[in-house]
């Protein structure tokens, strides 16, 4: 499958390292992603990495939170107005969150996680009915790393959810909370028994989440990971993405947790 | 049964037919492959002599045709190239073409591909065909495969406990076995599909006698006692999880990651992109070249690879070939060729290192 | 109105005590209010009591040259401030402000540690709490360390 070109229509530097670019095709466009799923992104010459989507517009319009932890994140980092693109996709297994329609439905987000989780919180909230009580955890190394941080407020503002945010260390002036984000899972007001619970951030804290949310009694099929590995083709043929039997590109990037505890329990290195 | 010269004609019929045929050759000191013009172009008199880290050619006394077992290199770049082209863009003025480059199609005969391999070519299409490889599954249609039964297995070779050998049972147009008798030099030929047949029926050969099936039958059952290796079935399900087990510490201290297990080996199919730039920039290629899971770079994510020890990457290699392939694709990733015992440098064998992580540690698992 | 043995007994870390021991530790405790912004203790002063805190936030922070007081962790109802009243030197290692207004239950410390050396029922059991609650906040910490949202491109 080839990239088609797409042309970046708006950039929004979120924090020092991290932007979000809104691309749109220019001629043909891509399938609707479905929360949770990625595009790669071709950076002309230099390479392809996967993008979670983080939104998506009118006339397919994708929106995707990038951050510059390499040579191609770089480049789309710093590509502007204008700048063209390619895109291909959309790749993998998404959040798909109505199978839990009934339960309650609890949203861990830990740093960039909460890119790849925006779009399940807005289909949530599109389809309120559905769940009972809807919980959002937002973890974070600082409070300028905060992303989102306007649309946090907003969905904090509303009464049907409990919306915690918290950061690793804080200055003076915070007045929020300060604290690992596990630590805020035991004092959700969710029925734990009754709970789909979504995660997506650092492999550690993905780990320490999903152990923590299982201690208090969601089931382990119902904790659901967004893993992330090397990817060179997003199809499954070219090996990178392994992870166990797991092709993290095509099986995943969600996963339950019962797929995903043997291996994250064993040492990689 | 068919004659020798029937086989020569039966390839140059394939030729006629505008297949280009790839063949065992000789080349430089192995037995390789190659396309060939005539059946000459064959090894024929020529055996391997295999074992860990070691390969040596030697002359047979007869002009065996198939005296030799796999070939050092396996038959896959001809269906999945080292390097393919997936994506060019082009940039003029503001605008962005992006194409992609139609399928490299060939048509094709593998000559004399021995069971262990036509097997590992069901295990590719399960790999490539779904998705589907543009440029493997265009090769793939056309090609028409010609399997030659094993005589002399070579020093690491375990089809027999693969059940993938020594004789082709299944995937192939017309599988051949060389038959010596005192008077006669002659090749048992059966049909595996209706292409095949009639390839046969052009030859006219005679009908197998008793004494032919009789003599196919010993020549069998010979080389199924004679295998180098031998892989028990039970331990890649034993060892399934173990990721902690001691034994992998100690593999790690003589494997070199030097991949060239992953190179012979007939399944490996794991690839790398590159973008390569013209001067200006106004043109990029994006291309697909093999790679090798022993790299260190192959795990890399946000700055530094995940499996940093060889330790790691063997343990990876191993469980994924013997174990996890059969969750991904329904079969082993292992046809017991034996290449990768052959031609690693310090003679690692994957059949005594996955028993010995079947074994009960004593220790946590 | 609730007695402060009643309210120990409702608070999570107390809430398995018997009792008896309940009513013991509640000798040593008052009820205390904090408004928005007043500041608890200050680092280097005598720990004297802790706090079982019932309603409201408070901040746990250390001062920083160039950074100011940089806040390293919240705590709010069923949690407890203060652990360094059971060891000498019995002083306060870190700042400690109240963020929202905060009812809390103040425990004498040298009451409390009194009690429990006399009474070893009372005190294996305060001190299995105060375990169970330092372990807890120190694997906290040690994930907080790993700086998991850093970016550690190479």
């Amino acid at each position: 499958m080839v990239p088609l070109p797409y042309r970046v229509l708006t950039r929004h530097q979120e924090l020092t390292d991290t932007v979000t670019l809104r691309i749109a095709p220019i001629s043909k466009r891509l399938a609707d992603p479905l929360p949770g799923q990625y595009e790669m992104l071709w950076a002309f010459g230099i390479g392809e990495v996967p993008i979670s989507v983080s939104g998506l517009d009118d006339d397919g319009v994708l929106e995707h939170t990038i951050r510059s932890v390499g040579a191609v994140t770089k480049s789309l980092c710093s590509s502007k107005v204008g700048d063209i693109i390619g895109a291909r996709g959309p790749f993998g297994i998404g959040w798909n969150i109505d199978r839990a329609t009934g339960q309650d439905l609890l949203i861990v987000a830990g740093g960039l996680g909460l890119a790849p989780l925006r779009l399940a919180m807005l289909e949530a909230l599109a389809n309120r009915h559905r769940y009972g009580r809807l919980a959002l955890l937002v973890g974070a190394r600082d409070p300028e790393s905060l992303l989102f941080v306007e649309e946090l407020e907003q969905w904090r503002g509303r009464f049907d959810i409990d919306v915690e945010v918290t950061v690793d260390a804080a200055p003076p002036s915070w007045r929020g909370n300060v604290g690992v984000v596990t630590k805020f899972i035991a004092r959700t007001p969710v029925d734990f028994s009754n709970t789909s619970a979504i995660v997506c951030g650092p492999e550690v804290m993905m780990r320490f989440a999903a152990l923590t949310l299982a201690d208090h009694g969601v089931p382990p099929g119902q904790i659901y990971l967004s893993m992330e590995r090397n990817m060179r083709c997003a199809i499954g043929h070219c090996g990178h993405c392994q992870f166990g039997p797991e092709f993290i590109c095509k099986d995943g990037p969600v996963f339950p947790w019962t797929r995903m505890e043997k291996m994250m329990l064993a040492k990689e290195q | 049964m068919l004659s020798l010269s029937a086989i020569a004609t039966l390839l140059s019929n394939l030729q006629s037919d505008g297949r280009k045929v790839i063949a065992p050759v000789l080349d430089d000191h192995a037995i390789g492959l190659a396309e060939v013009d005539t059946l000459d172009d064959l090894p024929s008199g020529w055996t391997e002599r295999q074992d860990g880290g070691t390969y040596q050619l030697e002359r047979l006394e007869r002009p065996e045709l198939f005296g030799h077992a796999t070939t050092a290199m396996s038959w896959k770049k001809w269906l999945y190239p080292e390097r393919t082209m997936l994506a060019r863009a082009s940039r003029d003025s503001g605008s962005v073409v992006i194409e992609e480059p139609p399928p490299e199609a060939e048509r094709m005969a593998f000559f004399g591909i021995r069971s262990c391999d036509v097997h590992s070519l069901d295990i590719l299409d399960r790999v490539f065909l779904d998705p589907v490889d543009p440029t493997y599954a265009a090769r793939r249609a056309g090609l028409f495969v010609v399997a030659a039964t094993c005589a002399r297995p070579g020093g690491t070779c375990f089809c027999a406990s693969m059940n993938t050998g020594p004789k082709p049972t299944a995937g192939f147009d017309i599988a051949l076995t060389e038959i010596w008798t005192e008077e006669h030099h002659e090749f048992f030929a059966e049909a595996g599909t209706q292409e095949g047949q009639e390839q046969l029926d052009s030859l006219n050969g005679a009908e197998a006698s008793d004494a032919d099936l009789a003599a196919l039958e010993l020549i069998v059952s010979e080389a199924t006692k004679t295998m180098g290796r031998f892989l028990d079935p039970s331990h890649p399900r034993a060892a399934a999880g173990r990721y902690e087990h001691p034994h992998w510490d100690i593999v790690a201290e003589r494997c070199l990651s030097c991949a060239n297990c992953t190179m012979v080996c007939p399944t490996c199919f794991c690839s790398t992109t590159e973008d390569t730039t013209n001067l200006s920039g106004s043109v990029t290629e994006r291309w697909r070249t093999w790679d090798s899971c022993f790299t260190l770079g192959f795990s890399y994510l946000a700055g530094a690879p995940l499996r940093n020890s060889a330790k790691s990457r063997y343990r990876q290699w191993l469980l994924h070939k013997l174990v996890t392939w059969h969750d991904q694709f329904g079969t082993s990733g292992c046809v017991g060729c034996g290449r990768c015992i052959t031609w690693c440098p310090v003679g690692i064998d994957l059949t005594s290192e996955i028993a010995a992580v079947a074994q009960d540690s004593g220790g946590p698992s | 109105m609730k007695t402060i043995r009643d309210l120990l007994g409702e608070h999570q870390l107390f809430r398995s005590f018997h009792p008896d021991l309940l009513e013991l530790m509640a000798g040593c405790g008052h009820n205390v209010h904090f408004e928005a912004g007043k500041q608890i203790f200050s680092e280097g002063e005598p720990a004297d009591e802790f706090y079982v805190l019932r309603s409201g936030k408070v901040s746990i922070g250390i001062a920083v040259p160039h950074r100011g007081t940089v806040l390293v962790e919240t705590l709010g109802p069923n949690e407890v401030l203060g652990v360094s009243w059971p060891f000498p030197p019995y002083r306060w290692e870190f700042d400690s402000r109240a963020m929202d207004p905060t009812s809390a239950i103040a425990m004498d410390a040298e009451c409390l540690r009194t009690k429990c050396e006399e009474d070893p029922a009372l005190g294996y059991q305060v001190f299995k709490s105060f375990a169970l609650l330092m372990r807890n906040r120190l694997q906290a910490t040690r994930l907080q360390l790993l700086d998991l949202y850093g970016n550690h491109a190479g």
